[in-house]
């Protein structure tokens, strides 16, 4: 099932299927370590809409939910 | 000879530098500590040579201003030997910016810091043949503790001698295609970046790097070759070529990670427990207000304790002299300006300086301001910003300069603008001691906190008010979370005295200096025509004439403003010639008017002459207007 990162449960793991919108957006994500392809996991959510913690490739990333919500996962 | 350290945000580049540098750059634990570069002569087993520590960038093509300043001096400047650091722990993420250094084609070390971190977390690392596979050396490192260093410079100085190249990585033949094709139509010769390959430069514009763009917009041949290449790789792999190269060096990074290293099982970590609790979604923020007010309550005892004994001793020591000298001679003057000068800075500015400094310098190296972020970004997107633009906020408690300067850690100009004018309204460690030891210290700590949750709520509606005028969506927050790190009680040290050392040096001084100055101007009775300039503004908020000259020597350094009080006043008991609403509001008005002058030189810098002058203006206006409406709420309150 693919989901937007901003859907999935804390603590689930997925596989970043693609990251929609812009090439800017796109590219910083991949400098951070985040890329189509790559496991990745849900470590927590800000209350309020807050960022979403998560975990690729050995790094634990804070991400906007807008941000997070162009990443799609498939868990 | 000249080295660089090269690497990713907060792999310890800092740390590397200040081990042979002495302590000249900050360090800390978030991700951006160092945005602007730190150059020093480092003596190597006997070998002079210059050192630069360069900000972290995640990758050559460069999103914000520190990582463009990175690239550029990379391939403007005549660098020997490159020591590229990597985390080790986060080793397969890293070899990605390895990769693009070693298109640069000069000697190169890869230096494995964090090993112990890398090892608990079940990564070990086979480093000969990683360094085989890359054709440079490689050395493991723990810099925090001195550890492998003295291998590494050694490395350093065998390939300076040496001048060996790394192998330089090829790419899938369709990519590597496009690059021969564009590396036969580059000029380069015009250029003002003298050290820079065309395979370099190839590579840069099939990524679309916007500045190498830019430069070469105006070759029309180039420009129609570059789309006709980027077409012809995106019919091979469905991919644009910026996509498609940088998954294919992830690709390459991944491959040699799991090729070199081999894991184990991890340790268990108790760190994830603790940010169970400090990132947790109501505990979270309770344990950020419990920290800060910690903080603040420690500054507050630690300062106090010390300063009215401090006063005291200088107070006994200016009756004295004016028993002996008689109070109104030149002489006397001068010398109770250099006294008043003198224990300002011993009873008032340090006692509070010295724990504030390595209160946060703790925080700092801990780990824990990344967490603030994170806990922040949804009240910082209320008011049209996000959660990163909280480490220079942070900062700004610390100095407004380096406050500003830690925009550049931002994306997109208008956040760096919104940000820099908002960071120099948050009170610096200066403003912080007129609001210890004017406001805490007479009127009660309560009331200074006050002052300092107002703070909070005008920069919210200042950036709330910013935003639309400037209005644009906010990119969204992307931070890298580091783990938590013990710092080493002598780095803090270190840290604390680095910062310290700019008030010693420069800033105590100029109190001195002010306070001679200001006893000469008493003396000629100018500071009455100051004081009647601005008498329309003291007595709109009812504070005392003499105030007036303290506030225009306040713009050097806001210290000074306090210091200055005492000495206009004529005493340092202060509570016997002002009353608790004056020192109300003096102090208001001093925590946001105009930004002292080193701010305004930052500012000038980083956000230009348009913004700059509209900070002035507006900090004054809204200093203004906040302490006449504190004075006058304050006497509707005590008339009821």
């Amino acid at each position: 099932m693919t989901l937007s990162l901003d859907d999935v449960e804390p603590g689930k793991i997925g596989k970043v299927r693609d990251i929609v919108g812009g090439m800017g957006v796109r590219l910083r994500l991949e400098q951070m370590g985040i890329h189509p392809g790559d496991l990745i996991r849900i470590k927590r959510k800000g209350v309020l809409r807050g960022p979403i913690l998560v975990e690729t490739n050995g790094t634990e990333v804070a991400l906007g939910r807008g941000i997070a919500s162009r990443i799609l996962v498939e868990v | 000879m000249k080295i660089a350290l090269v690497g990713q945000p907060n792999c310890g580049k800092s740390t590397i530098f200040n081990h042979i540098a002495s302590y000249k750059a900050v360090t800390s634990n978030f991700p951006g500590t160092t945005v602007s570069f730190t150059e020093s002569k480092v003596s190597l087993h006997g070998q002079i040579c210059n050192c630069v520590d360069l900000p972290g960038t995640y990758s050559l093509v460069s999103s914000d201003w520190a990582e463009i300043d990175t690239r550029n001096y990379l391939i403007s400047e005549e660098i020997d030997v490159i020591v590229n650091v990597v985390d080790a722990s986060v080793l397969g993420r890293s070899l990605e910016l390895t990769l693009q250094l070693l298109e640069l084609r000069k000697p190169m070390v890869l230096c494995l810091n964090m090993a112990d971190e890398a090892r608990r977390k079940g990564i070990f690392i086979d480093t000969e043949k990683l360094s085989k596979i890359l054709g440079i050396p490689v050395v493991e490192t723990i810099a925090v503790k001195g550890e492998g260093l003295n291998e590494l410079f050694r490395k350093v100085q065998a390939i300076a001698r040496e001048k060996n190249i790394g192998i330089i990585p090829t790419y899938s033949p369709y990519i590597e295609d496009a690059i021969y094709k564009l590396e036969e139509h580059i000029e380069i010769n015009n250029l003002q970046e003298p050290y820079v390959s065309k395979r370099f430069l190839a590579l840069r514009i099939l990524e679309e790097d916007p500045y190498f763009l830019k430069k070469f917009q105006s070759q029309e041949g180039l420009m129609a070759l570059k789309k006709k290449a980027a077409a012809q790789v995106k019919r091979k792999c469905g991919q644009e070529p910026p996509l498609a190269i940088s998954s294919e060096r992830h690709g390459m990074s991944l491959n040699l990670f799991e090729e070199v290293a081999e894991i184990r099982k991890a340790k268990p970590d108790i760190r994830d427990r603790i940010d169970d609790v400090l990132m947790h979604p109501i505990w979270g923020y309770v344990f950020l207000i419990l920290i800060m007010y910690g903080f603040f309550q420690i500054v507050f005892k630690f300062g106090g304790y010390l300063e009215g004994p401090l006063l005291d001793v200088f107070n006994n020591l200016i009756k004295q002299l004016e028993s002996s000298y008689g109070s109104q001679t030149f002489l006397s003057k001068m010398i109770e300006g250099i006294i008043q000068g003198f224990s300002g800075g011993i009873a008032i500015v340090l006692p509070y300086l010295v724990p504030f400094l390595f209160g946060l310098s703790l925080l700092e190296d801990l780990g824990y301001l990344p967490r603030v972020a994170y806990l922040m970004d949804t009240f910082m997107h209320r008011i049209g910003l996000h959660g990163k633009s909280v480490i220079p906020f942070i900062l700004g408690y610390g100095c407004s300069v380096p406050a500003v300067m830690a925009t550049r850690i931002l994306e997109t100009k208008r956040e760096r603008i919104i940000a820099a004018m908002l960071a120099v309204l948050v009170p610096c460690s200066a403003r912080s001691t007129v609001i210890f030891g004017l406001v805490a210290y007479y009127v009660g700590p309560n009331a200074a906190l006050g002052i300092y949750v107002l703070n909070l709520f005008v920069i919210a509606l200042a950036g709330k008010i910013m935003t639309k005028i400037m209005p644009e969506e906010a990119p969204g927050l992307m931070l890298e979370v580091p783990a938590y790190r013990l710092p080493s009680f002598r780095v803090l040290l270190l840290k604390t005295w680095f910062r310290l050392r700019e008030f010693v040096y420069i800033a105590w001084p100029i109190l001195i200096i002010g306070s001679m100055v200001l006893s000469v101007i008493e003396y000629a009775h100018w500071d009455m025509i100051i004081n009647n300039i601005l008498y329309p503004f003291t007595y709109a908020l009812s504070l005392p004439k003499q105030v007036g000259v303290t506030l225009i020597f306040g713009i050097l350094r806001k210290e000074l403003s306090l210091i200055m009080l005492m000495q206009a006043m004529g005493t340092n008991q202060l509570s016997q010639v002002m009353s608790h609403l004056q020192m109300m509001t003096f102090t208001i008005f001093v925590v946001f008017y105009i930004p002292c002058a080193a701010t305004i030189g930052v500012l000038w810098k980083e956000i230009g002459r348009k913004w700059t002058l509209f900070t002035i203006g507006a900090t004054t206006g809204l200093a203004f207007f906040l302490a006449l409406l504190f004075k006058y709420i304050w006497i509707a309150a005590s008339a009821l």
